[in-house]
């Protein structure tokens, strides 16, 4: 069943307030950027009793706590990053500066194992995709493309504009989670 | 770990499978396995394994296998010519193979995707809850390479007392019931209609993510950019295309094409087994 939200923030909260029906009810709790995908473990229950589980994962997440936060030590030497300034209209100092000072939040993940689509970005700094992607893009690579920004977490193709990197492992499944960057988390970059 | 298997031919792509590892697709981790699971847990049923532990997914050619220490096997799924030592062994059976035997599976004649299970079930390191080779990410073990050695675990029950378990062949045109999907409003209702009026192709750039199929062109009512949503196996989604593309157990966990279909539960199987080459209807009721 996919859920359609206001925004993303509202698919935060319904799939933290769903987390404690996860194995008993519920095989999957997937974030999109405004959806919520719920996977049932059998066939999917009547309306209203979807609708009470629902209801009741709101007052479950006004009661969590605040989600967790990531602080990210990026360097800005990526290889489009004058790319980007131009398409943008500002300096590559001022992309550097605006792409620092955004506070971003894990918005969902897609593309790859913990590859983190990071939401709240500068509205200035909306590059689009790569007209040809690059058939390899380094592990670490701080990434822009329309609204969202990523961290690549590991080496693969990609259509996003390079702006810098990133030492921090992203993905390990030897590490519980195996992902760094999960949805809701909040992330802040910090130049290194 | 006993039974040491040596893989003395790979074939065209063979892979360990179990069940695959359900509830990380939040973390992006698809769900993987067995891309035909009824097939994987008879092939484990057959030997006397909870049906539940790994075996072979063997992708059209099949491997060649070297039973140092002898075993018992079951193979199931796509229809294929199995010898021990030169001699034919019936599909869908427990079969034993002597000390220093040699498996050895032709090219699949019906469906794509044949699974040999082994008494006590294939080891390998698990990752995450799961032993399944996950092509997309690159969880899991690498696709078997000859001279590898394979090794099978301890058999938890007897071996059941079945000649040959009753099942049909994969069908030549087979027949996938669909239900609507979240993003049908996003189709004329010519595409909706074509969709399962039209024969489709299985086209040859197909593997354990999805199935591309070739056929009519499935136009949009809208031309907006979809924001990406969570993907469930068997989506039936269309890119700018208008080509559809089935999600296969591999698939990517999220995905920004809208889904006009989606195939039932029961039906997925029969998806798994679908080949290049072969063609394929959908049907709405």
């Amino acid at each position: 069943m996919l859920i359609e939200l206001a925004d993303n923030d509202a698919v935060q909260m319904l799939a933290s307030g769903l987390e404690p029906l996860r194995g008993a009810e519920l095989a999957e709790i997937v974030p999109g950027h405004e959806t919520l995908l719920v996977v049932w473990n059998s066939k999917l229950p009547p309306l209203q009793r979807v609708e009470e589980i629902v209801g009741g994962a709101y007052a479950v997440a006004e009661a969590i706590e605040a989600p967790s936060e990531v602080t990210l030590a990026v360097r800005y030497d990526g290889p489009d990053l004058a790319a980007v300034a131009e398409i943008c209209g500002v300096s590559a100092e001022q992309v550097v500066a605006r792409h620092l000072a955004a506070q971003y939040r894990v918005g969902f993940i897609g593309f790859a194992p913990g590859f983190a689509y990071l939401l709240g970005g500068d509205p200035a700094l909306q590059p689009p995709r790569l007209a040809e992607p690059r058939t390899r893009v380094p592990a670490g690579a701080l990434a822009i493309a329309g609204p969202y920004s990523a961290v690549y977490p590991r080496s693969s193709p990609g259509g996003w504009n390079l702006v810098g990197s990133c030492e921090e492992p992203i993905f390990d499944v030897e590490r519980t989670p195996p992902a760094l960057l999960t949805p809701g988390t909040r992330v802040r970059l910090v130049a290194q | 770990m006993s039974g040491a298997i040596e893989v003395i031919k790979p074939g065209a792509l063979t892979t360990v499978q179990d069940l695959g590892r359900p509830g990380f697709a939040e973390l992006g981790i698809p769900r993987s396995g067995a891309a035909d699971r009824g097939s994987l847990t008879l092939a484990n049923r057959l030997v006397g394994n909870d049906e539940r532990v790994a075996a072979l997914e063997c992708t059209l050619i099949g491997p060649s296998l070297l039973f140092h220490e002898g075993g018992v096997i079951a193979i199931t799924g796509a229809e294929v010519q199995a010898q021990v030592d030169g001699a034919e062994v019936p599909l869908n059976s427990a079969v034993t193979v002597p000390a220093g035997g040699v498996l050895e599976l032709a090219t699949a004649s019906a469906g794509l995707r044949t699974y040999v299970a082994v008494r006590g079930g294939i080891e390998a390191q698990p990752m995450m809850g799961s032993m399944s080779s996950d092509l997309l990410s690159g969880l899991g073990p690498a696709p078997l390479r000859a001279g590898e050695l394979l090794g099978s675990g301890e058999a938890t029950a007897a071996v059941p007392p079945i000649g040959v378990a009753p099942v049909a062949a994969p069908a030549p045109e087979p027949l996938l019931h669909v239900i609507e999907g979240p993003r049908a409003d996003w189709f004329t209702a010519d595409a909706l209609e074509l969709l399962t009026s039209s024969s489709w192709e299985v086209s040859s750039d197909s593997n354990r993510s999805g199935v591309r199929l070739k056929g009519p062109k499935l136009q949009r009512a809208r031309s907006d950019q979809l924001l990406s949503e969570g993907m469930v196996d068997g989506a039936i989604q269309v890119p700018e295309s208008g080509q559809p593309i089935i999600l296969l157990a591999d698939h990517p966990t999220t995905g920004g094409y809208p889904v006009i279909a989606v195939i039932v539960s029961a039906d997925l199987d029969a998806a798994g087994q679908l080949r290049p080459g072969q063609q394929l209807r959908f049907s709405s009721s």
